[in-house]
């Protein structure tokens, strides 16, 4: 690119400073890689691109004041405007110098990626890390294979914005619509062996001390959409030790489509059973995810795949874990005067 | 054209639920506590000590244990447990003295001089051999609060005074040592030596056998105070640590919190390091080739002695490398024959060829203790780092420099008191077996061991006589039935397995020395209930000792005589994992014990050699069958019969 795009930004260039303006998925995938932990290469399709056309949009008839005006308990209102509105952000035209940056970008994300494939996500300003249920209304897009085709997603990230869902959640919430912004994140596909999710502690315990990795075969879709049982490890954030060792009966793994997206193929019987990573991989993402916890400094749900050609681990996104900050306990026990006391928890009897 | 499906919000919410799925994690029993009061508590009991039978032509031997030691129907009304852990096999009559001995001083600590505040001692009885124990917990509350105020004014102030009291334990152990070393040697000369008559002694050499058996006897009582002296307290350090970091991090691992507090310089590791330095040595003296295996000790102390200064500047490595380290039993010093290094040096020698053979392979088989200790700090540090508030910071400083500044006590006293003196001890005893031996008491010195401690003082007293009065002993009349019979009798014990204990189930157990030492909780307990249940069952549950998974055939060794049938590749399967069997641990793939805790000797030297262990699984030397195929897995805890 020869001149600063004014609406586009490469992860490089990005970090969680910048969340306003590129979004919450956006900031956190630039902080990743600054931080040096291998993601797929992409660009934000920054959120003044969104203005910009929504600028557009409003000068044929105002939007924002119509939504504004709704109440969240009219769903029939609701649901009309939602349904007009997403009709029009279909049909009015893209600005040119935003659909320029968007394809040259995409442009030099293809010859940069192993796949001529992006992944399309929507990277929500108003997306509030610790209120994982909004950043769950907006979409992701997988395998979109060409530029314009791409184009039309970012309309669609932009779309999801009034869909039903979202836009009850912000009339309850009493946001204001001017202050509602959308980036869009594209992202080179990562043509996955092996791909699945890990949190940085225990989900069942709370354990900080442990890393819970599930996997399956093929892409990560598979796992996140729950249409297979993954293997699943425990891993000692600490010591390494793998503590739990589950291989499952791995039926289905996704596969992209030449034609652009996903479909479910059955796995090849010799596979079904067979561990889909090996012990130096899950002691790979342990490192990274330390990395990302240590980067973060707070526990994290992180998405990861394997590169089919290079082997490669990458992340593909990372956010923050809410359901157990959220009920942090209290502590195990407190400095005591004499230090000495503490060991009336073993000789003093029940307590 | 379709697009690709939306992505779900939360990959969190797909990662599957696993509270049905993970096995419990197995904790170290105190840890348990709480959990323990709220289970179930099921009708099932154990059998009733009235229930258990004598073996039939064995009751005379019975009878040989004194009668403190013998159940009565009252017992019935208690929980027992049997101490496999200490007490592997049937003891004979001379060896229960080390219950006797141990159980008062155990008791001594935790009644009287430390005032645990919920226990008193340990109760012993002796059926077919086998040593059962009961607990003494106190439950009435005024009373432990005032056994609590008791305890804070005593148990406080040697920790508070930690360092200087251990640094006198030991010089009050060596000198003890000392003192044992130098009992003189047992002589019934036909004349008193002129030179006693010229100096007046006035006492004749008949009486010395009396006066160096009750001092030999009472050196052994007394070693057993100094054993106790800081265990409990020590214990009880760590496990305040150990709850903390099962509360903190409900997921981490035994043996993770055991290496945060082990010590990387215990006297419990020299013994071998000991080999290793003389595996090196005889590389470096060009010797190496004389340790053939299959080659017997003799036969290589000869060929040193004649192979010029280099062989005997081995000889000479071997002698410093003896005293004291070889003084280490290869049991738990519980038993007569569990002889020492010193005494059997085939044992030590049979390590030699491996170790060699890694020197040669160009290992140094130095232990690289800086950064093992680097390690430790590390591991202290990152989960430290991990804890949720600088409150819990602080409280996890003050535990573990308590557990650390404990420690080396724990770890080391094993050395001094169950190697070292034990084995002066037994020695001592076994002279007593040759002079009697020689007139006429019984065919073999060994067969000392089975007098009770009471009879073998009425043998020499029988013996004193005889040489004062110019009679013969009435011993070799007495004593050769005697022993013959209860020689059959262990040998018929051992044939009959006996239960893992009497009783009903307690509904939680309380007692801090029971847990600590022994490791038993009423999690444990419905363990064993349950293996009597489904002994068709192809897993069985321990405590995670030492992480790893390995296949391989079980080798079911009762006794430390078979550990010599262990081959490469072997996985042990045994009542009690010792550390001095630490030879075998580099011929083994994984190791199984009946009893013991994560910070048993065992569960540390087994993490020393990378070895998958499990341990306190209480029924897997009855559950495995010798050669069948098993798995272990060291991380979890679970052993798995394979075929």
């Amino acid at each position: 690119m020869a001149s600063s795009p004014e609406y586009v930004s490469w992860f490089a260039d990005i970090g969680l400073g910048d969340r306003q303006d590129v979004g919450g998925k956006g900031g956190s995938l630039g902080e990743l890689q600054r931080a040096g932990i291998p993601v797929p290469p992409g660009f934000v399709v920054r959120t003044r691109a969104f203005e910009r056309f929504l600028e557009a949009v409003e000068r044929q008839s105002p939007l924002r004041a119509q939504v504004e005006a709704l109440s969240p308990d009219d769903l029939e209102a609701v649901t009309a405007c939602s349904r007009a509105t997403r009709a029009r952000l279909e049909e009015v035209a893209l600005p040119t110098l935003v659909v320029e940056e968007i394809s040259s970008a995409h442009e030099t994300l293809c010859h940069a990626g192993v796949v001529p494939a992006v992944a399309v996500r929507s990277s929500a300003t108003t997306e509030d890390a610790s209120d994982a249920s909004f950043a769950g209304l907006q979409d992701t897009y997988l395998w979109v294979n060409s530029a314009s085709e791409a184009l039309r997603m970012v309309r669609s990230c932009w779309a999801s914005l009034y869909s039903v869902e979202s836009i009850c959640y912000r009339r309850r919430r009493g946001f204001a619509e001017a202050g509602v912004a959308m980036a869009v994140v594209v992202q080179a596909m990562v043509d996955a062996r092996t791909a699945g999710v890990m949190f940085t502690r225990s989900p069942t315990t709370g354990d900080r001390s442990v890393i819970t990795i599930e996997g399956a075969w093929g892409l990560g879709s598979a796992v996140v959409g729950g249409e297979v049982t993954p293997d699943r490890w425990v891993v000692g954030k600490i010591t390494g030790e793998i503590s739990v060792r589950e291989i499952s009966d791995k039926k289905i793994k996704h596969v992209p489509l030449l034609a652009g997206g996903i479909e479910a193929v059955a796995l090849e019987e010799e596979l079904r059973r067979t561990a889909c990573m090996s012990d130096a991989e899950l002691q790979s993402l342990r490192t990274l995810a330390r990395k990302v916890e240590r980067q973060y400094g707070h526990a994290q749900d992180i998405e990861w795949a394997i590169d089919r050609h290079s082997g490669s681990i990458l992340l593909l996104q990372s956010r923050p874990e809410t359901v157990w900050s959220a009920r942090e306990p209290a502590p195990v026990a407190r400095a005591a005067e004499n230090p000495l006391s503490h060991v009336m928890s073993i000789f003093g009897g029940r307590q | 054209m379709r697009c690709g499906p939306r992505c779900p919000p939360n990959p969190r919410a797909k990662l599957r639920s696993v509270a049905n799925e993970t096995a419990p994690v197995r904790l170290l029993p105190t840890v348990v506590r709480g959990i323990a009061i709220n289970a179930p508590v099921r009708s099932k009991s154990f059998p009733l000590p009235s229930s258990l039978q004598v073996v039939p032509g064995t009751q005379r031997a019975q009878a040989a244990y004194p009668y403190y030691t013998q159940f009565t129907a009252a017992d019935d009304q208690r929980f027992w447990f049997y101490n496999s852990m200490h007490f592997p096999e049937p003891m004979s009559a001379f060896d229960m003295v080390t219950a006797e001995a141990a159980y008062c001083a155990l008791g001594s600590s935790s009644t009287r001089v430390h005032c645990i505040p919920t226990t008193l001692g340990i109760d012993h009885r002796i059926i077919n051999g086998r040593v059962y124990i009961g607990g003494n917990a106190v439950t009435d509350p005024a009373e432990i609060a005032r056994r609590t105020a008791e305890f804070q004014q005593r148990a406080f102030y040697y920790y508070d005074n930690w360092e200087r009291l251990y640094a006198q334990w030991r010089e009050k152990m060596l000198a003890l040592i000392h003192d044992a070393r130098a009992f003189p040697k047992l002589e019934l000369p036909e004349f008193e030596p002129l030179a006693h008559v010229e100096a007046g002694r006035g006492v004749a050499s008949n009486h010395y056998l009396l006066d160096i058996y009750q001092k030999t006897l009472e050196g052994y009582f007394r070693m057993w105070h100094h054993h106790f002296e800081f265990l409990l307290l020590g214990y009880g350090a760590y496990l305040t640590f150990f709850a903390f970091c099962k509360k903190a991090f409900p997921e981490i691992n035994d043996q993770t919190v055991a290496r945060m507090v082990a010590g990387i310089e215990a006297e419990i590791f020299r013994p071998d390091e000991e080999l290793r330095r003389l595996a090196r040595r005889a590389v470096e003296l060009g010797v190496e080739a004389k340790f053939a295996e299959g080659v017997s000790v003799e036969a290589i102390i000869e060929s040193l002695q004649q192979s010029g200064d280099s062989g005997r500047a081995w000889l000479e490595e071997l002698e410093t490398s003896r005293d004291p380290w070889f003084n280490i039993n290869v049991g738990d010093g519980f038993y007569h024959y569990h002889r020492s290094w010193n005494d059997d040096l085939s044992m030590a020698f049979a390590s030699l060829p491996g170790y060699i053979a890694r020197v040669l392979a160009g290992e140094s088989l130095v232990r690289p203790v800086e950064k093992l200790q680097a390690e430790r700090r590390q591991l202290i540090e990152d989960y430290r780092e991990l804890l949720s508030s600088d409150e819990e910071r602080a409280a996890y400083d003050q535990m573990i420099t308590l557990a650390h500044r404990v420690f080396p006590y724990v770890e080391g006293h094993k050395f001094y008191c169950e190697h070292w003196y034990t084995n002066l001890f037994f020695n001592k005893i076994r002279e007593f077996g040759a002079l009697l031996a020689a007139h006429g008491f019984f065919p073999s010195k060994e067969d000392v061991f089975h007098l009770t401690h009471y009879e073998l003082e009425a043998a020499i007293i029988d013996l004193m006589t005889s040489w004062s009065n110019g009679s013969p002993p009435r011993g070799p009349e007495h004593w050769p039935q005697i022993v013959a019979e209860r020689r059959a009798a262990i040998g018929e014990w051992a044939k009959h397995d006996t239960p893992p204990a009497l009783g009903p189930v307690p509904d939680v157990i309380d007692d801090p020395a029971i847990v600590m030492l022994w490791g038993i909780t009423r999690e444990s307990l419905q363990t064993w209930l349950d293996a009597g249940d489904d002994a068709a069952g192809n897993e069985i549950k321990g405590f995670a000792a030492s992480s790893g998974v390995v296949e391989g055939p079980a080798r079911v060794v009762k006794s430390v005589e078979e550990i010599a049938r262990l081959q490469k590749g072997d996985i042990l399967v045994c009542q009690i994992t010792n550390p001095t069997w630490a030879p075998v641990f580099q011929k083994i793939a994984g190791a199984v014990s009946d009893i013991g805790g994560s910070m048993s000797h065992a569960a540390i030297v087994a993490r020393e050699y990378s070895l998958p262990a499990v341990v306190g699984t209480g029924t897997a030397t009855s559950r495995i069958k010798d050669g069948q195929l098993i798995r272990v897995d060291g991380g979890r805890g679970v052993v798995t019969i394979l075929r």
